[in-house]
């Protein structure tokens, strides 16, 4: 397990330089200037100054290996230097955004926050709902209960979240003015008072984002379990005497869960991306928000630090996933 | 599977026997009426299919009835809601919503369709050539592998943002993007289509007919065309239908963001995006494009779904 561990993750390194290398090169090839945002009252002689200082005139070979070197070497140094205190981080040039002219990492540790909680919340939600809704379902297969519920997440799968989220806000801010539409994050939460306004602006982030997790993430659970369900074990523990709680939530659910949890871990990277959009609804300001605002203005550093991260993501949780499936099923050994 | 479906009923002798059981013997059908069969015992997908077809009338032969332009500017009756004369509303410059649903359903099925045909093209070649030849395999699966490693969502919002303007200069506005859009999706969503190919490639090369045609001398390329690419056809269909909704979704979300097709060229995702900004005005426009995408995308979804039951001879018949 463990030489298997090591060898995934020394082969994820050649596959995380070869997609920030695409990532680069689109991003470079493309025939966007990073001055052209720039007022046109700049001097055509000083404009090209300013391209020089960005680095943006040397090979494209080289501007990749500067941008890896800082990525993978100095910008961790850095996050280590800010996190414990120890004086590691390294003199010299960090990425820098075009747009404010500070270090990436420094606007991506501002926005950070906002989205870990709206989608780690969603998340955590999203499951909550699923576990119930997969296990009735699957046990009283056919039955109203059922068919109400494959519909429903049928639904929810097929609504995209830039329209419920769009209903939401018609609904339950608009007509209703239960909720505030649009996500402060300055918002501090002290007391109980400003705990009930940060719950009520984050419901409906989370509810939007939830309720598309919960229906994927059911669909799974609810075809895993009814092939768990006609196994001969089940059986056999029904015939030992068990009770059905213990039977279906115990033996059949312990079962049914290995590949609903990798698909768990698969989608993780996936919901970051959706909530791209999400943020875009409700005006979270996130890592989503930061990278339409940088793609919109030609922010390049911005967009390949955003866009790397993401890819790292796919690339991490994918090894979680196999590496879970190995731990939770014994049947499965890579060797 | 195919090749028995066209054999003929062999000329009866005129035995008293034989003739009985001529009488009684049914013509051969294609096995595609034994799909259908199964096909419309699925409730959901028989209703999906209705609705689907309902929504390609709405939206191509619409037009032909409901003849109002959809850039039509009629300040005055700006921002009404539903009447007589505009069915849907108008919109904040008095453009008929109705005539705007229907030219925003064209671009948006056109994107949908034309997206997932070059998705399934590619997914089925790469599918196909991995498992056929074996000496392609390893590369052309590790290239799935990076396609599916690499962040989507973010890198097409990248590559439209930046190649916008040249494509626009070349093949015009609204052809530029569609170009673009088509192109960008059906490129990074054919992954999924070539991974079942290849499984199912990989299966059938081990099937005594595969042998047996390929002991007569066929020739790899007829052995593709002829033998396994009718055979393949079940999970190929399948994934047109996901990739039809994967595709109309992916576009709405680009309109939504702001970098699909421009704002005087309507699609689905680009009336919601534009009714956002009236929300409090005028909420009932988000409902008519935000219903149309959820419709539509339900509605491929359930067939899917009935065509995956349908296809499936363990299933079929029961």
């Amino acid at each position: 397990m463990l030489t298997y561990t090591i060898r995934r993750l020394i082969l994820a390194i050649p596959t995380l330089l070869f997609i920030s290398f695409i990532i680069f090169l689109i991003v470079k090839l493309s025939p966007s200037d990073p001055t052209a945002s720039l007022p046109l009252t700049i001097p055509p002689d000083v404009r090209e100054l300013i391209r020089e200082s960005l680095g943006v005139n040397d090979p494209v070979f080289v501007q990749y290996f500067k941008w890896l070197k800082l990525m993978v070497w100095d910008e961790p140094l850095h996050f280590i230097e800010g996190a414990t205190g120890w004086p590691v981080a390294p003199e010299g040039p960090r990425i820098i955004s075009y747009q404010t002219r500070s270090p990436v990492m420094d606007l991506i540790a501002q926005r950070m926050p906002q989205t870990l909680w709206v989608v780690g919340t969603s998340y955590i939600v999203g499951i909550l709902i699923a576990l119930p809704l997969g296990i009735i379902s699957a046990y009283r297969q056919y039955s109203i209960f059922d068919q109400v519920g494959t519909f429903i997440s049928m639904v929810g799968f097929s609504v995209p979240t830039f329209f419920t989220g769009v209903l939401f806000i018609v609904i339950f801010a608009v007509n209703l003015g239960w909720f505030p539409s649009v996500y402060n994050t300055t918002h501090v939460v002290t007391d109980w008072d400003s705990f009930v306004v940060q719950l009520k602006q984050i419901i409906m982030p989370v509810m939007v984002l939830g309720l598309y997790n919960a229906s994927q993430i059911s669909r799974y659970l609810r075809a895993s379990m009814l092939d768990n369900l006609n196994q001969d074990y089940v059986r056999t523990a029904r015939a030992k005497g068990l009770t059905e709680k213990i039977v279906v939530l115990v033996h059949v659910l312990k079962n049914s869960m290995i590949p609903v949890v990798t698909v768990i871990a698969l989608n993780v990277p996936a919901v970051f991306g959706g909530a791209i959009i999400t943020e875009q609804v409700f005006k979270v300001n996130g890592i989503g928000q930061l990278l339409i605002i940088a793609i919109q203005s030609g922010d390049v550093p911005v967009v390949q630090t955003v866009s790397f991260i993401f890819a790292v993501l796919i690339v991490l949780f994918s090894l979680i996933a196999d590496i879970l499936y190995g731990v939770l099923d014994p049947r499965i050994r890579y060797d | 599977m195919t090749e028995t479906a066209d054999r003929t009923a062999a000329p009866a002798p005129a035995t008293p026997a034989l003739a009985a059981e001529f009488e009684t013997y049914a013509a051969p059908r294609n096995q595609w009426w034994d799909v259908w069969d199964q096909f419309k015992t699925h409730k959901g997908a028989l209703f999906g299919l209705g609705f689907f077809v309902f929504t390609l009338l709405f939206v191509f032969v619409g037009p032909l009835v409901w003849t109002m332009d959809p850039q039509f500017i009629d300040i005055r009756a700006r921002n009404a809601g539903p009447s007589l004369a505009h069915p849907m509303g108008t919109d904040q410059l008095g453009r008929d919503t109705m005539a705007r649903m229907m030219a925003g359903g064209q671009t948006s099925i056109a994107v949908g369709l034309t997206a997932m045909a070059l998705a399934l093209l590619l997914g089925t070649l790469v599918g196909v050539l991995a498992g056929y030849f074996r000496r392609l395999d390893g590369l052309l699966m590790r290239t799935t592998d990076l396609f599916l490693a690499m962040p989507l969502l973010p890198l097409l919002l990248v590559t439209i943002m930046l190649f916008r303007d040249p494509l626009r200069a070349n093949f015009g506005p609204e052809g530029g993007i569609f170009v673009l859009i088509v192109f960008m999706i059906g490129v990074t969503s054919w992954m999924q289509t070539a991974r079942v190919v290849r499984a199912e490639v990989l299966a059938l090369k081990e099937r005594e007919f595969v042998l047996a045609a390929r002991s007569i001398g066929t020739p790899s390329r007829r052995m593709i065309t002829r033998h396994l690419l009718p055979n393949v056809m079940s999970p190929i269909m399948v994934s047109a239908t996901l990739g039809i909704a994967n595709a109309i979704i992916t576009e709405s979300a680009l309109s939504f963001l702001g970098l699909g097709f421009p704002s005087d060229f309507p699609t689905w995702g680009r009336l919601l995006f534009d009714a956002t900004d009236w929300l409090t005005q005028n909420p009932e426009r988000v409902i008519w494009p935000g219903m149309a995408i959820s419709l539509t995308v339900l509605s491929v979804n359930y067939i899917g779904d009935g065509l995956r039951d349908a296809l499936d001879p363990r299933i079929r018949g029961r």
